[in-house]
């Protein structure tokens, strides 16, 4: 199947069910809240080495906010709900609520919850206060610029990881210029964020590897350098480089359609082929059938 | 058409009408609400003696009238929703839990004591001892909300535990006294003697006040949780300036008498 003449390869990419969140950090303007953003989201492109996946969703409107400041939305995303509650409190406390003039609010609605604030509140060292209104606590943590506000409890949700797109091009610039304008497409689709940097990882793995202590090793298969020597090699001549998209969503439908925006933006000169990266079905929950998404 | 009562005769001496909650009418006719007695004097009554009623119980009562005489409507209320359109009288809302109480008018005292949840939201003034804790109690409203657009009396969330309570105008005296905790909001003028003997707790007002010698000054800042606050009531309809919601406040400490862990927030004039 041809899109904008670029092939899209019969295959599937393999997601995992994890559990998500999403914050909202506000701040004085819009700078110290996207500081706070990308300390937070700093660190955390793949479970694998980095305990969970998380990026900055979108900026937020003052007239959006519960305080009337500027905001930036962060996802989080972690293997288990308490993995992400034990994330929030480290990644909040350490990135957040060391940030000039922040707060942190919840913005998942969720039955299922985890303590935050509940748990930073022990830096007020006594000092703290809560108030609770509209059905919502907040702690309120006395610190050296006035005092960090942050909800109690944070929803968290079954969430989707690890939806991919692979783009196979004839040389390295036409594909990143592919890549950052899949990229910029996907970035548009809500509940949805790209952890590695900029949204684009040029270290695609595997599972395994020849040394028994590695987990996870490079992906061969779509190394141009290896294509004469890798058994597996998915790559035909003309592929000069690959790079690949990985992107977590807070449901399925949100993975699919930024999957579906980001092939079609992806399609440009220079792109030869469109995949994607699986396990053989063997390991994820989801299939993401690429041409179902055409 | 929800249960409606209007007032057809006005009661020479207090009734007591703890039945006007929605609750109490599930499933009722118009005629068994009106046989529903309530307490007039030290006599017993029924409501269709001083009340026409009309329409079915649908979770929202409508009560139309000058009801100053009428005590505890909404008392130990869990849920639904009463609207009163006159004035309304003592103890409304006292213990309730859960529903909302909108009163066109004014309020007489007692409004929301010692109330758990819920909301209450008074267009005109309101009494004395908003929020409070019945005499000889130690605790006052344990949590909801209350808003009170004109102004409202002395003792303003006296015992307070928990919740919000909020006045479009200025307040009497004593506003705060003994809170535990909790959240009383003024934007007018406050009394005197503001925030004696509490323990923790937060009073704000966005106007000049003169405090206990009891309370110590903290600092001037712009408090983000007191943001918060203004920003949810603006969106319940008080009307709070842009100024007032992103204004530097003046933090006193106190009462110094207790833990000094409570503290009033004055608006930085100018």
């Amino acid at each position: 199947m041809l899109i904008n003449g670029v092939t899209v390869v019969d295959t599937f990419a393999e997601a995992f069910a994890m559990w998500g969140a999403r914050v909202l950090i506000t701040a004085e303007n819009e700078k110290w809240a996207a500081a706070a953003a990308r300390a937070m989201t700093g660190f955390a492109t793949s479970v694998i080495g980095c305990k969970c996946e998380a990026g900055i969703e979108r900026v937020v409107p003052a007239g959006e906010t519960p305080d009337g400041r500027p905001g930036a939305m962060v996802l989080l995303f972690a293997t288990s709900a308490e993995g992400v509650g034990k994330r929030l409190v480290e990644r909040i406390g350490q990135c957040v609520m060391t940030c000039p003039t922040t707060a942190c609010y919840n913005a998942l609605a969720s039955e299922n919850t985890v303590v935050v604030g509940g748990l930073l509140r022990y830096f007020g060292d006594g000092f703290q206060a809560a108030k609770l209104f509209d059905g919502r606590r907040f702690w309120r943590v006395p610190v050296m610029d006035g005092e960090f506000v942050v909800e109690e409890r944070f929803g968290v949700q079954p969430a989707v990881g690890g939806g991919n797109l692979l783009l196979l091009g004839e040389d390295m610039l036409p594909t990143l210029a592919a890549a950052e304008a899949a990229v910029n497409a996907m970035r548009t689709v809500p509940g949805v964020i790209l952890p590695f940097p900029d949204g684009v990882v040029r270290s695609g793995s595997k599972v395994g590897s020849r040394y028994k202590s590695v987990i996870a090793s490079t992906n061969d298969a779509y190394c141009p350098t290896l294509r004469a020597v890798s058994k597996a090699t998915e790559l035909a001549q003309e592929i000069g480089c690959v790079l690949e998209i990985v992107l977590d969503g807070l449901d399925l439908e949100a993975v699919r359609e930024a999957m579906r925006r980001g092939l079609a933006a992806a399609a440009q000169p220079g792109i030869r082929q469109i995949s994607a990266g699986n396990y053989g079905g063997n390991l994820g929950q989801y299939k993401i059938e690429l041409r179902s998404l055409l | 058409m929800s249960l409606t009562l209007t007032l057809h005769t006005q009661p020479d001496v207090p009734l007591e009408a703890e039945t006007l909650v929605p609750q109490r009418f599930e499933g009722m006719t118009a005629t068994q609400v009106a046989a529903a007695t309530v307490l007039y004097g030290n006599q017993q009554a029924a409501l269709g003696d001083f009340f026409r009623v009309e329409g079915r119980p649908d979770g929202e009562l409508r009560i139309v009238g000058d009801v100053f005489r009428v005590k505890m409507i909404g008392a130990g209320m869990t849920h639904g929703r009463i609207i009163i359109e006159g004035n309304a009288g003592m103890h409304l809302g006292a213990s309730m839990s859960g529903g909302e109480i909108l009163v066109e008018g004014s309020a007489a005292d007692w409004v929301g004591g010692e109330m758990s949840g819920g909301r209450i939201v008074v267009k005109g003034n309101a009494g004395h001892l908003v929020g409070s804790a019945l005499r000889g109690e130690r605790v006052g409203a344990r949590g909801g909300e209350i808003i009170i657009h004109g102004n409202a009396g002395n003792e303003i969330g006296s015992g307070m535990r928990r919740g919000l309570v909020a006045v479009g105008g200025n307040s009497g005296d004593f506003t705060g006294v003994n809170m535990l905790a909790g959240t009383v909001v003024v934007l007018g003028r406050l009394g005197m003697r503001t925030g004696a003997s509490m323990k923790r707790g937060t009073v704000a007002s966005c106007q000049p006040a003169e405090l206990l010698p009891t309370f110590a000054y903290a600092c001037t800042y712009r408090p983000v949780a007191l943001r918060l606050v203004l920003g949810y009531l603006r969106g319940r309809g008080l009307t709070i300036t842009d100024e007032q919601l992103a204004g530097r406040y003046r933090r006193w400490s106190g009462d110094g008498i207790e833990t000094s862990r409570g503290e009033v927030l004055l608006l930085e004039e100018g």
